[in-house]
């Protein structure tokens, strides 16, 4: 007893905080992406000679200056938080799901092969829903293959759905190689450039308006589902413990295949909104990692369909930023990943002083609570 | 038929150390409960290292010495990869964030840094073009001095540069380390429990940090022997590939032994590449045949998965962070 008196407490001890004090939280998470952005312009002042406010500067223009831009800025937010939206019941489930970008991309895949196939035959309102619903049955597929086995043998899904985004992708290319147009140069290219069969209406002459409109309607239609509706509530449960779902009777296979099938319709509109609403191609890289960043996005945002908007706007509006930044100095446009890179750090490490709290050894006794 | 077989083979193997790099890294990190999805990251990391290190020495205008063409970016290489692994340490470690997220974070950084770097180095030290480090690359590819004269048997076993070697003698010490060594067996036990590991007064913070960061620059050296080795000292953007996420598949395959992954990583670098080898292939099906080894890597997690022996288990803690007052 004497000896484990005779030691002194360690010079920093850390605790749980009860609950997080929300403005606490915010002033956090303002200091770290604040502190991020600082690291960011540091870096670029180190490889060029750039005035470090010029690199914010030339950042917000890049994202602001012409309307042009601001619809960019936007419909590229509106993908992001949309595949975001799709990771999220999964992953409040805590079903690591890192197949997003797989998921999004057969959705994208089966929507190229309407557009392609059925371009010329069907009336456009009815093709688009076609459209709409393989892209979405298929997205749900590609999710529930790992969930089913999941449920069944407790395979490990977060590996299991890595690869089946590269399952995804060889199927892509081997489309490719009967869609290409011109033959031998391995793209697609505009599908029915001339009818512009499948291609989602411009709305008020803004061509990305329904993708905007789609995406806000699925964060709203999310948020309600995710707080108030039943599965919501059965989905949070697993999530915090399977056993204590499996207790108050939640059958916890069909939760945990239900949500990834959730997961998965989402993601395959994220596919959709991608080739009918904006590139009206297909290549491997048309869902270009947004995969991977939506998870950390859905997990930076704890889950809340809202939050994830913000998110979504900071990261959009960092890598396009960074895009223009890259441009003027003529640099490699992976300054892009560098940076989201850096800010994603800061935000992961600033949750720490969000949910802990650390205690410095001081002089006097506090005596123990 | 006979050398068809024997070509293949090396070219298996070749393709295969980068994955077997990784993935003993990986195994190390994962047997202290780190699940480290930043690998991929490392290795490019542990690749452009190695690029900048070398196209310093190599441009420097000093006269150039072979051993420090292969020391300077071998210790550059390790540096990058032990500083990439202590970024994951501290914010999942000390910070205790969320492992995958971190991981992932990590990888879009690390490939990020290596496009960049690899894109725009030469531009940012003021010269233009290309880097083409051949001087670092040709002494990276020395192979043994007989190794022509063997036939055969020499090409496809001999005929590596000595980061090939390596690999092997690294997997083999990784498995004695964790198989046979008191320290190995603690490794174990902070992913197996930490909570455990830490009542029998092993400190789980030290280990986790260890394991990781060893663990880190095994996999650079992956990178490195691709920059250096197989393309010969050069950089192409996105070249490294998916191999990263393919070495953690590797992971799997091995069911968390180093040993086994040796052979595993010969597979794999097969799979790669069989579609190279197989007659009258048209286009379209090669794009399926590069398909196998994911599909491989999702057969065997599910067999393994439904077959549930103890000792093919993941460490049980892995994914997880430790903190010591939590009950």
């Amino acid at each position: 007893m004497n000896n484990v008196k005779k030691r002194k407490d360690p010079l920093v001890r850390i605790s749980k905080r009860d609950v997080p004090v929300w403005w606490k939280s915010l002033i956090i998470r303002v200091v770290a992406i604040a502190l991020a952005l600082v690291v960011c312009a540091g870096l670029i002042v180190l490889v060029s000679d750039y005035n470090p406010l010029e690199v914010f500067k030339t950042m917000i223009e890049g994202n602001f200056k012409t309307e042009r831009k601001i619809w960019n800025l936007v419909q590229n937010t509106a993908i992001l938080l949309c595949i975001s939206l799709a990771v999220t019941p999964a992953f409040k489930m805590k079903y690591w799901n890192l197949g997003a970008e797989g998921q999004a991309l057969i959705g994208a895949l089966s929507t190229a092969a309407g557009m392609i196939y059925l371009g010329d035959k069907l009336p456009q309102p009815v093709l688009i829903i076609v459209m709409f619903v393989m892209s979405v049955v298929s997205g749900m597929i590609w999710a529930v293959i790992p969930a089913i086995f999941k449920a069944k043998f407790n395979t490990n899904e977060s590996l299991f759905t890595l690869m089946m985004n590269y399952v995804a992708t060889q199927l892509v290319l081997f489309c490719i190689t009967f869609w290409e147009n011109p033959k031998g140069s391995n793209t697609v290219g505009i599908i029915n450039m001339t009818t512009e069969g499948g291609w989602l209406p411009a709305l008020f002459d803004q061509k990305y308006l329904v993708n905007i409109l789609i995406v806000t309607a699925i964060t709203v239609i999310m948020y309600i589902y995710l707080k108030y509706s039943k599965h919501g509530y059965e989905i949070s449960v697993v999530g915090e413990s399977e056993n204590t779902a499996r207790y108050i009777g939640i059958n916890v296979k069909k939760v945990i295949i239900r949500t990834v099938l959730v997961s998965g319709a989402v993601c395959g509109i994220t596919g959709f909104l991608l080739v009918s609403g904006t590139h009206h191609t297909i290549t491997a890289d048309t869902v270009g990692g947004q995969g991977f960043t939506a998870i950390m996005v859905s997990w930076l945002a704890k889950f809340n369909p809202f939050v994830m908007a913000g998110v979504s706007i900071l990261i959009t509006f960092l890598s396009r930023g960074a895009g223009e930044i890259a441009t003027i100095l003529r640099l490699n446009q992976s300054v892009a990943e560098i940076m989201t890179g850096i800010i994603l750090f800061f935000i992961i490490g600033s949750e720490f002083f969000i949910n802990y709290k650390v205690n410095f050894r001081s002089g006097k006794k506090e005596g123990n609570k | 038929m006979i050398t068809t077989i024997a070509l293949f083979l090396k070219q298996a193997i070749i393709q295969g150390i980068p994955l077997l790099y990784g993935s003993t890294g990986e195994i190390i990190t994962e047997k202290s409960g780190n699940l480290n999805l930043g690998i991929p990251g490392i290795m490019y990391i542990g690749g452009i290292s190695g690029i900048i290190g070398g196209y310093l020495y190599e441009f420097s205008g000093a006269e150039l010495n072979p051993v420090l063409l292969v020391l300077i970016p071998l210790l550059s290489s390790i540096i990058g990869s032990v500083a990439m692994s202590l970024i994951y340490c501290v914010l999942t470690v000390t910070l205790k964030a969320n492992q995958n997220v971190t991981g992932l974070a990590l990888t879009t950084f690390g490939v990020g840094v290596g496009n960049f770097f690899g894109g725009s180095l030469s531009s940012i030290l003021g010269e233009g073009g290309t880097i083409s480090l051949i001087e670092t690359g040709k002494a990276y590819k020395q192979t043994l001095p007989f190794a022509q004269d063997l036939g055969l048997f020499g090409e496809v076993f001999l005929s590596f540069g000595f980061l090939a070697y390596a690999s092997i003698i690294i997997a083999i010490l990784a498995s004695i380390f964790l198989n046979k060594t008191r320290k190995g067996m603690n490794l174990r036990a902070v992913g197996e429990n930490p909570a455990t590991a830490d009542a029998a007064g092993i400190n789980v913070t030290a280990n986790k940090y260890i394991a990781t960061c060893v663990g880190g620059a095994i996999a650079g050296l992956g990178g490195l022997y691709f920059v250096m080795d197989y393309v010969g000292g050069a950089w192409t953007n996105n070249g490294f590939g998916d191999r990263g996420w393919l070495a953690i598949a590797l992971v799997i395959f091995a069911l968390w032994r180093p040993h086994t992954s040796i052979l595993g990583s010969i597979l794999f670098g097969g799979l790669y590449i069989v579609y190279l080898y197989i007659p009258g292939l048209s286009r379209s099906s090669q794009e399926i045949f590069k398909m196998l080894p994911y599909v491989v890597t999702i057969l065997v997690l599910i067999i393994t998965s439904v077959r549930k022996k103890r000792e093919h288990q993941p460490p049980q803690s892995l994914g997880l962070s430790y903190f010591r007052e939590e009950r």
